[in-house]
């Protein structure tokens, strides 16, 4: 299934145990070969020589995360090759080695190292769950790595060895929270979503905002475990406490069964009452519900396939040539997209593929080349970006209703939110 | 915890979670009536079971996708029904496949059943990957599915929720006259009973074996089928069922079908009744360690069946 | 015969000497130390898989909840280690310093009660060995005790790991949710991350396994181990002979348990964290099948078994991604349908037989335990004759079970 540089790279790995077994020796010698390689754009004996730079993919292709994780490898590859199209970074092009973190949390911190140990890679593009990221941080710490999460998470972490692409939690919230007091009226809220960090984190902000700042009220805070899939329960409760807004971050495969629960419990989306409010839905989970389910609420995020940009409806035409034309394109995918074109950004400001000097030069970094548009590296290692607000439509696309007339500040430790 | 509500409210939030309570014994009868048939009467842990209902999930995806690319739209309307009579024979067919290729050559080693039906577990779902991709599927319902039906202000019926019920109702009694009336039935529950006297009596046990299997994985197809109402349709999607399945199938005493169908009212109506006073991780949890709990005490199950072996 | 030799039996002997040279000569000298590392992972799912052969192979009990003592033991030193981590110093910049980075993102502002106690090492310890054990006493008193047999038993103990899954997911604030416990750093100031730390941690984990082994081998031939083969075979007999049946069982459970447990704080720190993931039914019944691979009866086997399953894994989702679930189904039902006993079963069936045609008749007891010392009474349940009786055990099973 992959092209590219997996069939060598695979092979070699094939043989690493017959290898490891003869090469002792020969590994002595070569101890310090990378070092007479080095030129002053790689002086840490990274994967880079002379018209080549390996860096590391790290998602999940198999296990229940392959779902969500496809389109993040679709779009590193994708944004890979155009970069290669281009002439590379630095004068060298760039090869990806892709491992799968099998949607199982040791993999991922087992694989990271690998690619940081044995493959020398000079970044990695991946993780996608909270989890998979807390689990490789340590190994990106220790070792020395950089690292590209593209997923929107719950905030309250820095690490000097990750950029974020996606939005963190009070990004995403906040505006969408204010935009349905403001324009919608909105005064009581029922807050849902998966149980695990995420969600609480999330409706732990949602929760202090809506409270505090507007000066409005929960009726209701539920969570169901991950995966559950009977969601009549809450819906009664839905209907009982008669919120204005249900603030929805239900992940995964219990999407699929809340919102075809509340349709068929007589719930008319488009209606508005309650408006449905989600930080969770993307158009790539949108394909597994169906349009027709979920037509009418509203999605809270950076990004959406339908924003009408020059720069989105090139990628949107590049993506689907590249992996067929009835592909969805998400908020996360797009933020993976990000990724490999930020740290050829970063790499090229600093004139050396050294980690330390990357991490240096990121701060600043500016795309105005994004498909959302235009996005600018915080010193908090996290991304300026726009908020929009989105409706669902029937064909699975969202429209644009609204967007956040600055770019929004990255705040991965909001004071008074915790 | 009820002074916060009307005595109006009161009474329609037990009538409306009742309902959502009888919709999810729906549910489980569905989940479990076909794992009754495997393991309570044949003793196989069919770890499959939930890739069977995946199954047939997808052939009614399929039959959805074959009828609005091919056939009038008039019609689309009862692809449902097709859908479902495929999924059963579908399933049923590739249980029979499964049954003849591994499962006879361990009926004497049940728990061996348990690993070897894991692994065709594991097999499926990588097929479903291979084939229909990682992501979930989308089933398009006919729109008369759909909606709800008012019966006051605030009490509505899903109307998918009441199929899912009349489903379940004529399922079970099929089942249930088959295993008591027909010939089948009779001899399935003979060869459980007593395998070498049954052969004695010219039963072809092997043929009923086979039979047996195919049918309670037909049902889990026709389970499945029913699902894409109200659930996910991915390739793991099936894992999600089977811890739930068994519990229904051992709380009720495996060799029951009457305690199938107790169990799952039980479980249910405790379930849905705890969702709404508790959270849904914590409701959840609540059940299943008081039906764990109920099982320690009383390892049989709700109903047993009584006989000397 | 020396004392170990006696002990062992001079075939067992021989085999434990093969192991521990692959272990502690061939493993070290052939691995850089991220691949070391793995193995070193690998081993610790060992644990878990020795205990299976006791309470399966031996006992004929069928646990499919065995990720949850591996957990249990995992979160025991996982949360001395987060408590360490999580010094005043270290989490200066927390609301509430001096608790777990999870703690405080939940608005903890006191370190929970149970939490109290993992800050004495010794207690911890202690923890490990005794919190597993009691807690499958606990199942195991409840179950055994009224006769629940093989297959109640199997899906009651899977249905316990996935209340625990939730559980733990739950309550993160108190257990640090789906991610786990995660970013451990030292063992009483000593830095666990390193290389060296690793490849000391590796022979500390092999020299506890062999310590298991040990054990599980001195079980087995007392006279309790032949005690548990005659029960799995005819469990009234055994009952009417006077014994109770239940105490055995019991013991043999708790003590697959804190076998298992000692696996889980291997695994923590080795890998540097612990998560629920561990804990769920998934990984519980993929455990399962390292020890059928090796041998339900054979307790290096199941070394074996998780080395080989898992090296598979890894080199198999390395190159082909897509395949690795095809090749892990079909290693279950294939083990199940072809080799009931695994490669124990493998070796004593063809590969020993093979090599006594080469080898001088005096060596003949390196290869095989058909020797006039070693009656056939323990290991030696190999081919034909095993896969009988264990088709008539089996076929018991059930009915135990329903009654």
């Amino acid at each position: 299934m992959h092209s590219g540089t997996r069939p060598k790279t695979g092979n070699l790995r094939r043989r690493s145990l017959l290898k490891n077994l003869l090469a002792i020796p020969a590994a002595l010698a070569l101890a310090h070969a990378p070092s007479t390689l080095a030129d002053a754009a790689n002086t840490t004996g990274l994967a880079v020589t002379a018209d080549t730079v390996k860096v590391g993919i790290l998602h999940s292709v198999t296990g229940t995360m392959a779902i969500s994780e496809t389109g993040s490898v679709q779009a590193e590859k994708l944004a890979i090759e155009q970069i290669n199209a281009m002439g590379g970074v630095l004068g060298r092009k760039i090869e990806f080695i892709q491992e799968d973190g099998a949607s199982d949390w040791p993999t991922f911190a087992e694989k990271s190292k690998k690619l940081l140990v044995n493959d020398k890679v000079a970044a990695v593009f991946g993780c996608w769950t909270s989890a998979s990221r807390k689990a490789a941080l340590p190994v990106f710490e220790q070792y020395n790595g950089m690292l590209y999460y593209p997923t929107f998470y719950e905030g309250l972490e820095q690490s000097p060895n990750v950029i974020y692409t996606g939005q963190e939690a009070t990004q995403q919230i906040l505006e969408g929270l204010d935009w349905a007091d403001k324009t919608k009226g909105a005064k009581k809220y029922f807050l849902l979503g998966s149980d695990y960090i995420w969600p609480r984190t999330s409706n732990k902000i949602a929760r202090k905002h809506i409270e505090n700042v507007l000066g409005d009220k929960v009726v209701g805070e539920e969570y169901y475990p991950l995966g559950h899939t009977q969601f009549n329960s809450v819906i009664n409760k839905i209907k009982l406490k008669k919120p204005d807004v249900v603030f929805i971050s239900v992940v995964g495969g219990s999407n699929v069964a809340f919102y075809k629960q509340l349709k068929a419990a007589g719930i008319d989306m488009s209606k508005e009452k309650p408006l449905f409010l989600t930080i969770s839905v993307t158009e790539d989970e949108i394909l597994g519900i169906g349009g027709e389910n979920i037509e009418g609420i509203y999605a809270s995020m950076k990004y959406f396939q339908s924003l009408p940009n020059d720069n989105n409806k090139a990628f949107v035409e590049a993506f689907k040539k590249k992996w067929g034309k009835d592909i969805v394109i998400g908020d996360v995918t797009q933020a993976a997209y990000l990724g490999p074109w930020l740290w050829k950004a970063a790499v090229e400001k600093a004139g050396s593929f050294d980690i330390d000097k990357v991490r240096e030069a990121s701060p600043g970094i500016e795309l105005t080349t994004a498909p959302e548009g235009y996005v600018k590296v915080h010193p908090n290692h996290h991304l300026w970006s726009k908020t929009r607000i989105g409706q669902a439509q029937k064909d699975g696309q969202y429209k644009v209703v609204y967007e956040s007339k600055e770019l929004i500040e990255p705040n991965p430790f909001p004071e008074g939110y915790q | 915890m009820f002074a916060d509500y009307s005595m109006a409210e009161l009474t329609s939030i037990f009538a409306m979670q009742g309902f959502a309570g009888l919709i999810l014994f729906s549910v489980f009868v569905l989940m479990a009536l076909g794992l009754a048939i495997i393991f309570g009467q044949m003793g196989v842990i069919n770890m499959a079971h939930g890739e069977f209902m995946i199954l047939g999930a997808y052939v009614t995806y399929l039959t959805s996708n074959v009828f609005s690319a091919y056939l009038p739209e008039s019609i689309y309307g009862s692809y449902f029904f097709i859908a479902m009579i495929l999924a059963f024979f579908i399933t049923g067919a590739l249980g029979a496949l499964v049954e003849w290729s591994i499962i006879r050559h361990l009926y004497k080693r049940p728990l061996d059943t348990l690993l070897a039906t894991w692994g065709l577990s594991l097999i499926m779902q990588q097929i479903y990957r291979s084939v229909f991709g990682a992501r979930e599927v989308g089933v398009t319902l006919p729109d008369w599915l759909m909606g709800s039906y008012a019966i006051t202000d605030m009490i509505e019926v899903p109307i998918n929720g009441i199929f899912v019920m009349v489903l379940t109702i004529v399922i079970t009694i099929a089942v249930a006259l088959m295993m008591q009336r027909s010939r089948l039935g009779k001899q399935t529950r003979a060869v459980v009973q007593n395998r070498p006297m049954a052969a004695a009596v010219g039963i072809n046990t092997e043929k009923v074996d086979r039979l047996t299997f195919a049918l309670g994985c037909g049902i889990a197809g026709i389970a499945g089928s029913a699902f894409t109402m109200i659930g996910s349709t991915g390739p793991t999607a099936g894992q999600l069922y089977i811890v739930d399945t068994f519990l229904v199938v051992v709380f009720g005493g495996a060799s029951s079908l009457i305690g199938t169908v107790a169990s799952a009212f039980t479980i249910s109506q405790a379930q849905s009744t705890m969702e709404f006073f508790l959270s849904g991780s914590m409701a959840k949890v609540l059940t299943l360690l008081t039906v764990v709990i109920i099982l320690m005490l009383r390892p049989e199950g709700l109903f047993s069946l009584k006989m000397r072996r | 015969m020396n004392k170990v030799g006696s002990f062992i039996g001079r075939y067992q002997l021989s085999h434990f000497i093969i192991l521990a040279l692959l272990i502690f000569v061939v493993m070290p000298l052939a691995l850089d130390s991220f691949r070391l590392n793995m193995v070193g992972k690998y081993l610790t799912y060992a644990f878990v898989a020795l205990g299976l052969v006791l309470c399966w192979g031996y006992g004929g009990i069928l646990s499919l909840g065995q990720g949850v003592f591996f957990g249990i033991g995992g979160y025991c030193m996982a949360m001395f280690l987060k408590l360490e981590a999580s010094s005043p110093e270290n989490t200066a910049i927390q609301s509430t310093p001096g608790i777990p980075d999870f703690m405080d993102w939940n608005q903890l502002t006191e370190l929970p009660w149970f939490w109290v106690p993992f800050q004495s090492f010794t207690f911890t310890i202690f923890a490990i060995l005794i919190l597993p054990a009691a807690f499958a006493f606990i199942i195991a008193v409840a179950m055994f005790k009224r006769r629940v047999g093989g297959v109640y038993f199997a899906i009651i103990t899977q249905a316990i790991a996935a209340i625990l899954t939730i559980l733990i997911i739950g309550q993160q604030g108190y257990t640090g949710g789906v991610n786990g416990i995660t970013d451990l750093r030292t063992l009483h100031g000593w830095d666990i991350r390193t290389d060296e730390a690793k490849t000391i941690l590796y022979f500390v984990n092999g020299l506890l396994l062999f310590g298991c082994l040990f054990v599980a081998r001195y079980i087995i031939k007392s006279k309790l181990g032949r005690l548990l083969v005659a029960m799995r075979e005819r469990e009234d007999r055994v009952r009417f002979s006077g014994y109770d049946v239940s105490a055995f069982k019991i013991f043999i459970f708790c003590a697959a348990a804190t076998i298992s447990a000692i696996g889980g704080a291997m695994f923590t720190l080795q890998v540097g964290f612990m998560s629920p993931t561990f804990v769920g039914t998934g990984p519980s019944i993929e455990m399962v099948i390292f020890c059928a691979l090796g041998g339900r009866l054979a307790i290096l086997g199941a070394v074996y078994g998780a080395l080989v399953v898992n090296w598979a894994k890894t080199s198999f989702s390395e190159s082909f991604p897509e395949l690795w679930l095809f090749a892990m189904g079909a290693l279950f039902i294939g083990v199940v349908m072809a080799f009931p006993n695994g490669l124990a079963g493998l070796y004593q069936t063809y590969i020993a037989p093979w090599l006594q045609k080469y080898v001088p008749e005096k060596f003949h007891w390196i290869i095989t335990n058909r020797n006039p010392e070693e009656s056939g009474a323990e290991i030696a349940v190999a081919g034909e004759t095993a896969s009988e009786d264990e088709k008539k055990s089996k076929a018991g099973e059930l009915s135990h079970a329903g009654n």
